[in-house]
């Protein structure tokens, strides 16, 4: 018997201060106070926040780390913090500021070791290896730069490249379907999570209640759905998505 | 006061965050004067078991600790914390814990019979409980808590106050006398992990 649930992650795209979220990684909207949202979001029944500072790896900022100590001190449930981590360095500093988990993209790209560096001394638990994936002549391709830039990785390669390596889980965000609302790339995620051991997280592309069924029912490899804008601007709500997506068989925490 | 011991392992930041939403006053410390002078103490700790074992040995607060305990003072350990109340861990060879609790800890894939459940286990999943406890004196049997391990503790029956399903009941929190500990972590499961950091700042 396993009584483990599926979780919902609402992700806040961070810039600026503001939570942020665009259709297909341009065209950014400004949303609200990432704090406040947060904490909306905690008391609404979501197992655990993503925070990204989307523009960080671009532009080499750092992320605001004083928002996120404040989200960290009036939320406790798991939180993961991404964006601009390039070294050791800034897995420090995030967790300094209660970051439970710290999602490399671009940095683990630039430096393939950061993956072990950071595993041996936080553990795999805390290494989250986030992934941009988009198609290219049938194959899976991963993009670095909040997908701007190709890498030449072919996704699959690259998620067990980064298990063997320490990674505690991944995230996988399809560039084809974010911000299209269409539903979750079924077919990247059951190609990717389908050669790891360690959770994946879907993430790109829901856009109603039903893409969340499909891909808990479809993808048995994905132990979460990542998702921003549904969420940010109130077409679902969390605890309605997991009270549906319980009434379908999917075990969740209510 | 509550003390968080502080040996170099862990992210104290929301732990302590967490006492303080709940007005119990906490205080992180790595002075073993602190910790002699506590009224309880938490153990917490992340990471691998021979280098957190090794941290809390070589900053010598492992002695002020078994102070506290002889005292009857509570302790609770979290996560790795947790681990290392028992006698011995198998994680990357073999490593004595504090011996506090009678067991050792394996790696859950050693056990686990079902390949299609993933290591580590991580997520929340409910608690089962199999004899009451004034630390889930708030709790209710099923609430879900936040867990993030790759090993457990076995072979600790009688002091195993809960476990979650995994294919295989996991330990999910003990109890001996004084002493307690969760695998999973209170500082990071929402509402129902609080009501078990308040009802341990009670004890």
């Amino acid at each position: 018997m396993n009584s483990l649930t599926k979780r919902i992650i609402p992700c806040l795209d961070v810039r600026d201060g503001r939570v942020v979220k665009g259709i297909n990684f341009s065209g950014i909207r400004d949303v609200e106070s990432p704090v406040e949202l947060a904490k909306f979001y905690n008391e609404s029944g979501a197992d655990e926040l993503v925070f990204y500072d989307i523009t960080a790896s671009f532009e080499e900022r750092k992320l605001f780390t004083d928002i996120l100590r404040q989200a960290a001190s009036e939320i406790f449930i798991p939180l993961t913090v991404g964006g601009g981590i390039n070294g050791v360095d800034d897995f420090d500093r995030v967790l300094k500021c209660g970051a439970d988990k710290v999602s490399v993209n671009s940095g683990a790209i630039k430096a393939p070791g950061l993956i072990a560096e950071a595993a041996q001394k936080y553990g795999n638990q805390c290494v989250v290896l986030s992934m941009d994936v988009k198609r290219e002549n049938g194959r899976f391709m991963v993009y670095a730069k909040g997908g701007r830039v190709p890498t030449g990785l072919d996704a699959v390669e690259w998620a067990v490249f980064g298990e063997r390596h320490g990674a505690g889980e991944l995230v996988v965000n399809s560039i084809d379907t974010d911000g299209v609302k269409d539903g979750f790339d079924i077919e990247m995620l059951t190609a990717i999570s389908s050669r790891v051991t360690i959770p994946v997280i879907a993430s790109g592309g829901a856009g109603c209640i039903r893409h969340f069924v499909d891909l808990f029912n479809a993808v048995p490899g994905v132990d979460a759905g990542l998702a921003a804008s549904i969420f940010h601007f109130k077409e679902v709500s969390i605890d309605g998505l997991k009270r549906e997506l319980k009434n379908n068989g999917i075990n969740m925490r209510i | 006061m509550l003390i968080i011991i502080d040996y170099g392992v862990g992210n104290l930041f929301s732990l302590s965050s967490s006492l303080k939403s709940l007005g119990v006053e906490s205080k992180i410390s790595d002075k073993k004067a602190d910790i002699l002078h506590a009224d309880r103490v938490i153990l917490p700790g992340v990471g691998a078991f021979e280098d957190a074992a090794r941290k809390l040995r070589a900053s010598g607060l492992d002695v002020p600790l078994y102070e506290v305990v002889n005292d009857g003072k509570p302790l609770l350990g979290i996560c790795l914390g947790m681990q290392m109340l028992f006698d011995k861990s198998f994680e990357y060879g073999e490593h004595a814990g504090l011996g506090l609790i009678p067991g050792t800890v394996r790696a859950i894939e050693h056990d686990l019979q079902s390949v299609s459940l993933k290591i580590p286990h991580m997520g929340w999943n409910a608690l089962r409980f199999t004899k009451p406890s004034p630390l889930f004196k708030y709790n209710k049997d099923s609430d879900y808590v936040y867990f993030v391990h790759s090993y457990y503790a076995r072979d600790c029956a009688e002091d195993t106050l809960a476990y979650a399903d995994y294919g295989i009941p996991l330990t999910a929190a003990v109890g001996k006398k004084n002493v307690f500990g969760t695998q999973f972590h209170p500082e990071k499961s929402g509402t129902a992990g609080l009501k078990i950091l308040k009802a341990f700042s009670e004890l």
